[in-house]
């Protein structure tokens, strides 16, 4: 067991190293901050310095090497922008992201679990072909779409929620309805699907056999098997609509870390958007990690073996 | 595969030939040059609206731009988009997949499945995102970023097939014949992978045409001008408050239309090809699959 856990945070570190170096190359093979950062009016020895200042004028493998050496040591530079450290910059912005993904996460339970069962436990019935449709749709409304439309008609018609910002429970109501959407729609179908192939084994029969009445054997017997590759899709969207949530932060203008990572990119600051990318890089991994563990917890016979 | 013409998702199909030809005939049947601007004419509302005027039909953006005839070439730009970057997607992902897969031992497929491994990690709009930052706008910039940032899907997935056909006794027997490599591979391995193939490619086109729009409505897509319907949204978002909708939420109808009908002939390419599916759909006995779905959920731009 410790192990595999070891073998996997190897794992993670290794792909957290090799986005880093990914993107730092990329930034490095095109854009210049200085141009950017430096008013037009500043002198050519002006620029300099501050490219000086910022390490900027250093040969690429100096830049890399000392970039890595400060990540390191937990130092992931400062923000061009606002001369800040980057990551503390990032975690800041968390909160406000971690609220709407665990609002839209639920939501998306909430509707798409017991659509999924209705579904799976009366198949091609009305309700099932219904919420097929729908679902459908879900995943056709580009998330863009979707919150336009809802701020046309709750803030601009109806007048009844703040199209943009943060504070109230209010301006989280939008958009995590926005990101839950097309997540509703993925769950009921996974569900339907995971547990109609559940309800056909043996097992199932058997407690039908035993006199247990339809709700245990679904809900007690069935559901717990089922939910095992319904795990991995939870989790993985977990981390996705964490990093993913780039179009609802920015229609909503909510302060979150995905519309500073945006900003950061739009204005060249490196520091930042790296900052961004290590934590996005090792929230995935971690997620990862933890569905294989709680694939442990769901299913005995999984084993962590080596 | 097909067991009845019948079964055919013909609504879908009828309205996706519907929206290419559209797309193709977009020059001669727009009413407008989709970028030629008119101030006397902005925000005009649709045709049948108080106000209107049918010489625009479904009105005019805040530039005076007609907004039929951007949601035409829009068209035009989205379809590309979802083909054109499918196919790059195709192609790399494909060639790396069986190359690795014939190849199991060696070090590309080490090299190859490690940067799978790390791109399905990271969610595609944000590396799209980052790339096209650095490398600035460009509808054909950003049909490609799309297209090499979904290669890893298909990697995995053909290795995985030849993979597993690498075993069967037909395969054995090509090698014992003295068949080549390549011969083998294309005549042999490549027909076998297809289905799987078709079934994935049948979902990211529609992926492919929302994450343009999404780029492009993020102001990181195709350059201003260009008539993209994500880009459109976003110019006529800020008319919104002022009660002027049709500029953003006709390109956006549009679009949905368009990935509704793409979907909509995926979910039928995915019950026809995928025989868990098929099983699924005749409520057959199995036996239980504990892994993940057959085409994997892959990120969506939120």
């Amino acid at each position: 067991m410790t192990r595999f856990i070891g073998k996997r945070i190897l794992q993670a570190v290794f792909s957290v190293w090799v986005v880093v170096t990914l993107v730092f190359v990329l930034i490095h093979a095109t854009g210049n901050p200085i141009a950017i950062l430096a008013p037009e009016t500043m002198s050519a020895a002006d620029k300099a310095q501050l490219a000086a200042s910022l390490g900027l004028d250093r040969p690429f493998w100096v830049q890399y090497g000392r970039y890595l050496g400060g990540v390191l040591h937990g130092d992931l530079g400062l923000s061009y922008y606002s001369a800040q450290p980057a990551m503390g910059l990032i975690l800041q912005r968390i909160p406000v992201t971690a609220e709407l993904v665990v609002l839209a996460i639920a939501i998306a339970t909430v509707f798409g679990l017991p659509f999924g069962i209705f579904s799976a436990v009366w198949p091609n019935g009305v309700t099932d072909r219904l919420l097929r449709g729908i679902s459908v749709l879900g995943s056709s409304v580009p998330t863009f779409f979707l919150g336009i439309l809802l701020i046309f008609a709750f803030s601009v018609e109806l007048h009844v929620l703040p199209a943009s910002g943060a504070g109230s429970i209010g301006h989280y109501i939008m958009p995590a309805f926005t990101l839950a959407f097309f997540r509703i729609a993925l769950f009921t179908r996974l569900t339907r699907t995971s547990l109609l192939d559940t309800l056909s084994l043996n097992y199932v029969r058997t407690a039908r056999a035993k006199g247990l009445s339809e709700p245990v054997v679904v809900l007690k017997h069935a559901l717990r098997t089922a939910m095992l590759p319904l795990i991995t899709v939870f989790g993985l969207q977990f981390g996705q609509l964490f990093a993913g949530a780039v179009i609802t932060e920015t229609i909503f203008a909510l302060p979150g870390m995905n519309r500073l990572a945006l900003e950061s990119l739009y204005r060249l600051d490196y520091p930042v958007v790296l900052s961004y990318v290590i934590i996005v890089a090792a929230m995935f991994a971690a997620i990862n990690l933890l569905i294989d563990l709680l694939y442990g917890v769901f299913d005995p016979r999984v084993a962590h073996a080596g | 595969m097909l067991r009845n013409w019948r079964d055919l998702p013909w609504v879908s199909l009828l309205v996706l030939a519907a929206l290419v030809m559209i797309a193709i005939l977009a020059p001669w049947i727009a009413p407008h040059d989709p970028e030629e601007q008119s101030l006397l004419a902005r925000l005009d509302p649709p045709g049948w609206m108080a106000g209107g005027d049918w010489s625009y039909p479904l009105g005019t953006d805040g530039l005076g731009r007609d907004v039929l005839s951007n949601i035409l070439f829009g068209l035009r730009v989205s379809l590309l988009a979802g083909f054109v970057a499918v196919a790059i997607s195709v192609v790399i992902g494909g060639v790396a997949g069986l190359v690795a897969g014939y190849r199991s031992d060696g070090w590309f497929d080490t090299v190859a499945m490690r940067l799978v491994d790390i791109q399905l990690a990271l969610p595609a709009v944000l590396i799209a995102l980052a790339v096209l930052a650095i490398t600035g706008r460009g509808l054909w910039k950003v049909i490609a970023v799309i297209g090499v940032v979904g290669w890893a899907q298909y990697a995995r997935l053909v290795r995985s097939s030849v993979l597993s056909e690498r075993q069967q006794d037909y395969v054995i027997a090509a090698m014992l014949a003295g068949a080549s490599g390549p011969r083998i591979v294309f005549r042999h391995l490549l027909p076998n992978v297809l289905g799987p193939l078709l079934v994935q490619i049948s979902v990211d086109i529609p992926r492919a045409v929302e994450l343009e729009a999404s780029l492009s409505f993020l102001g990181l897509g195709v350059a201003v001008t260009t008539p993209s319907l994500g880009l459109r949204v976003a110019q006529g978002y800020q008319y919104l408050f002022s009660g002027a909708w049709w500029a953003s939420v006709l390109p956006g109808v549009a679009l949905v239309i368009l990935v509704l009908s793409e979907n909509l002939i995926g979910d039928w390419v995915r019950d026809a090809l995928d025989p868990r599916a098929r099983g699924r759909r005749r409520r057959r006995r199995r036996v239980l699959s504990a892994g993940v779905p057959y085409t994997v959920p892959k990120v969506r731009a939120g």
